[in-house]
């Protein structure tokens, strides 16, 4: 059935589908929308969890942890100085391997304060042991939400998943989307059945204190299972879409890469505009392509190496600063393609929510191509952007 | 009710963990686990609890034990407890949190738990500081105790202000059962653990656990140490059900605050001065739970406590 809804909607709609159990909550901008469309489904019986409101984000987390342990399918959404306030329970829930799903709606993390899209939020939490995803549209972030516990509770991974929707531009926007049928939903993700809880009847310590003796081998065991992740998130995205019909490429999906002279890497809402950039250049006979970067964790070093093989010079969009220059898309681009000789150049664009127009992609395009050439261009360029450097 | 006889041998907080002796956090966890039996779920926040007790590859507990950080008890209580309601468990769902884990930086998590009215036991181990990070200051530490952040210099000893009074603000977010609690006094520990066991809603179970490297004292007198906290006034033992306040264990005779602190090398530096200040706090807690009505301001061994004297306090403390 298709309807015309927002993204926040969307992400709540996949979670009533997945049949959560437990859903602690906290409202932020932009984010709100999805809380209080669960809080509706409860409310009106047409979901059969167990709805907290929570008094902030770190106990949203730590309620989430506890569910999580005591055997329940949890989800939870947030953002930006939310996802900041939980950090340190982001840490707590992955090495503890607790499959949490939890919506992240990108947006600025203050100061100075702002309400949109900017990734400095989530990227903050990149080394806590989530996996990440950036969605493109309200369609994809519908289906995410429930490839995500998939992934999530796969027993290769056993991992939490933060799908990451724009803010705003997704959030608050409508678009048709098709729902999937609730019978569907429940042939592809079966309910949630862990090996270890917190049960009486089979006493077990979760959490307990890791002398340096130990600790090793558990960031060894979290670290293997990123890796599986790889394989599970390819599989997954196989099967769903066979399922809905709907294939978005696994850890990456390509744009007319096969013969592609200059190739940029994008995320989230972005890579659409960017696309429709690729066609008008492509009618001009350039020869360019388009790499949307899915997952950020893991990392996909492999499948992005093989996809930029044959190019000969590549652009990466980042939508938030790492203060050591750059943005940290583009060191991690940088450090999986290390060895490759071509020039990888950086373009910042749309940080703090400010637009990103076909004009600015056009110029990502005519830079990376200059560097192509071998003309000198800036390693890192901000675009759209008033001033000087310095 | 259960008596003491009846409470089984079988150590669901098991021997073998490595709290000091004398330790009474350990011994009221002990105690209490024994009265909350095998169906139960415990959470503890960062302490020495999660240190003693949980040393990986080593594990004291007997039923499921969960931690993950330090401020968010009452908060993964109210998940924990939400999933074994959704899947249909009937389990008791205990947090054993330190007073700074309560008082201080777990007191958002805990009122947000007590204000949903979430079903589920929230037990504070007071020890009056820090004792896991070695002694410092909490919102729990009385008046003039020596704690690592509140040293005896030459200008200022001790700590400057008097203990938090946690019970009024968890009683303000009118849950059902509210009490206090002491291993001096088994029967009205037992007694008040078995009733908050069995009632459903938040409760809260504060009980009074001496540290003995943090308070400085014998490791044979915990439990001397705890009921003369009792019969000086430094700790009361009453309940709070459904609104009722009720006082469970009334001392005969009010003994001077001083022979309590004597027998702690935390307060021993205090001049009479300071001793004599915290003697009127302690009357004047005294007089609010245990003075009848009508009767006179009763303080055996100070005149009745002047209401200036704590405005002088406020003053020291805020400046004129």
């Amino acid at each position: 059935m298709k309807k015309v809804i927002t993204g926040d909607h969307a992400v709540a709609i996949g979670a009533k589908l997945c049949r959560v159990e437990v859903v602690p909550a906290f409202p932020i901008t932009p984010q709100t929308l999805i809380i209080e469309h669960i809080a509706d489904f409860v409310s009106d019986g047409d979901l059969d969890a167990k709805f907290l409101t929570m008094e902030s984000e770190h106990s949203v987390m730590s309620a989430a942890a506890g569910a999580s342990a005591a055997g329940a399918r949890v989800f939870t959404a947030t953002s930006s100085q939310g996802l900041a306030f939980m950090h340190e329970m982001l840490y707590a829930t992955a090495p503890l391997r607790l499959p949490v799903v939890m919506a992240n709606a990108s947006r600025t993390l203050g100061g100075p304060p702002g309400i949109w899209c900017e990734y400095n939020d989530s990227m903050g939490a990149r080394d806590s042991g989530w996996l990440q995803l950036y969605v493109e549209d309200n369609q994809e972030a519908l289906d995410m939400v429930i490839q995500s516990f998939r992934i999530a509770e796969d027993k290769r991974v056993l991992l939490p998943v933060m799908p990451c929707l724009d803010g705003f531009v997704l959030t608050h926007t409508v678009e048709p989307v098709d729902i999937p049928e609730q019978e569907e939903v429940d042939s592809f993700l079966l309910p949630y059945e862990p090996d270890i809880i917190l049960d009486p009847k089979r006493p077990a310590m979760i959490g307990t204190f890791m002398p340096s003796e130990y600790i090793m081998e558990l960031r060894r065991q979290t670290a293997g299972a990123f890796e599986s992740a790889k394989e599970v998130i390819r599989q997954i995205n196989s099967e769903f879409a066979q399922k809905f019909g709907r294939d978005y490429g696994g850890l990456i999906d390509t744009y007319m890469m096969e013969d592609a002279h200059t190739a940029l890497i994008t995320m989230g809402t972005v890579t659409s505009t960017s696309r429709e950039v690729v066609d008008e250049l492509r009618r001009k006979g350039e020869k360019v392509g388009l790499i949307k970067l899915r997952f950020f964790r893991p990392f996909p070093s492999n499948e992005l190496k093989k996809a930029v093989s044959h190019i000969s010079a590549l652009g990466v969009f980042d939508r938030s600063i790492s203060y050591h220059g750059g943005g940290p898309v583009y060191n991690e681009v940088r450090s999986a393609l290390y060895g490759m000789t071509m020039p990888v150049i950086n373009h910042l664009a749309g940080i703090g929510g400010r637009d990103v127009t076909k004009e600015q992609i056009m110029k990502m395009f005519e830079l990376t191509q200059k560097a192509g050439k071998g003309e000198k261009v800036n390693d890192i360029s901000w675009h759209n952007t008033r001033g000087e450097t310095n | 009710m259960i008596t003491i006889k009846e409470l089984s041998d079988d150590n669901l907080f098991t021997a073998g963990h490595t709290a000091c002796p004398g330790c009474g956090v350990a011994m009221s966890i002990r105690n209490a686990i024994r009265v909350l039996g095998k169906d139960t779920v415990v959470y503890v926040p960062a302490s020495c609890a999660v240190v003693f007790g949980t040393t990986f590859p080593y594990g004291a507990w007997k039923v499921p034990f969960f931690h993950t950080a330090f401020e968010n008890t009452g908060a993964c209580l109210s998940g924990m407890q939400a999933a074994f309601e959704k899947k249909g468990k009937k389990v008791t769902v205990v947090g054993f949190a330190g007073d700074g884990g309560t008082y201080d930086i777990g007191l958002q998590s805990m009122s947000g738990a007590a204000e949903r009215n979430d079903d589920v036991l929230y037990i504070c181990l007071d020890n009056e500081a820090y004792m896991n990070t070695g002694i410092q200051r909490s919102g729990g530490t009385p008046f003039g105790a020596w704690t690592t952040t509140t040293p005896v210099g030459n200008v200022v000893q001790g700590n400057r202000r008097f203990k938090k009074n946690l019970g009024d603000i968890v009683a303000a977010h009118e849950i059902p059962y509210y009490a206090t609690l002491s291993i001096g006094q088994p029967l009205d520990f037992i007694r008040k653990v078995e009733k908050a066991k069995n009632m459903r809603g938040f409760r809260f179970l504060h009980m009074f656990t001496p540290c003995i490297p943090g308070w400085k004292m014998d490791p044979a007198k915990t439990v001397e140490v705890t009921k003369r906290a009792v019969q000086s006034g430094m700790w009361t033992l009453y309940e709070i059900e459904n609104g009722d306040k009720r006082i469970t264990y009334k001392p005969g005779k009010m003994k001077s605050v001083k022979d309590y602190l004597m027998m702690q090398g935390r307060f021993r530096h205090m001049s009479e001065e300071d001793i004599k200040k915290l003697q009127m706090w302690v009357c004047k807690k005294w007089n609010l739970h245990y003075k009848e009505k009508g009767a006179p301001d009763v303080c055996e061994i100070l005149p009745p406590v002047e209401h200036h004297a704590v405005t002088e306090e406020h003053r020291e403390m805020h400046g004129p």
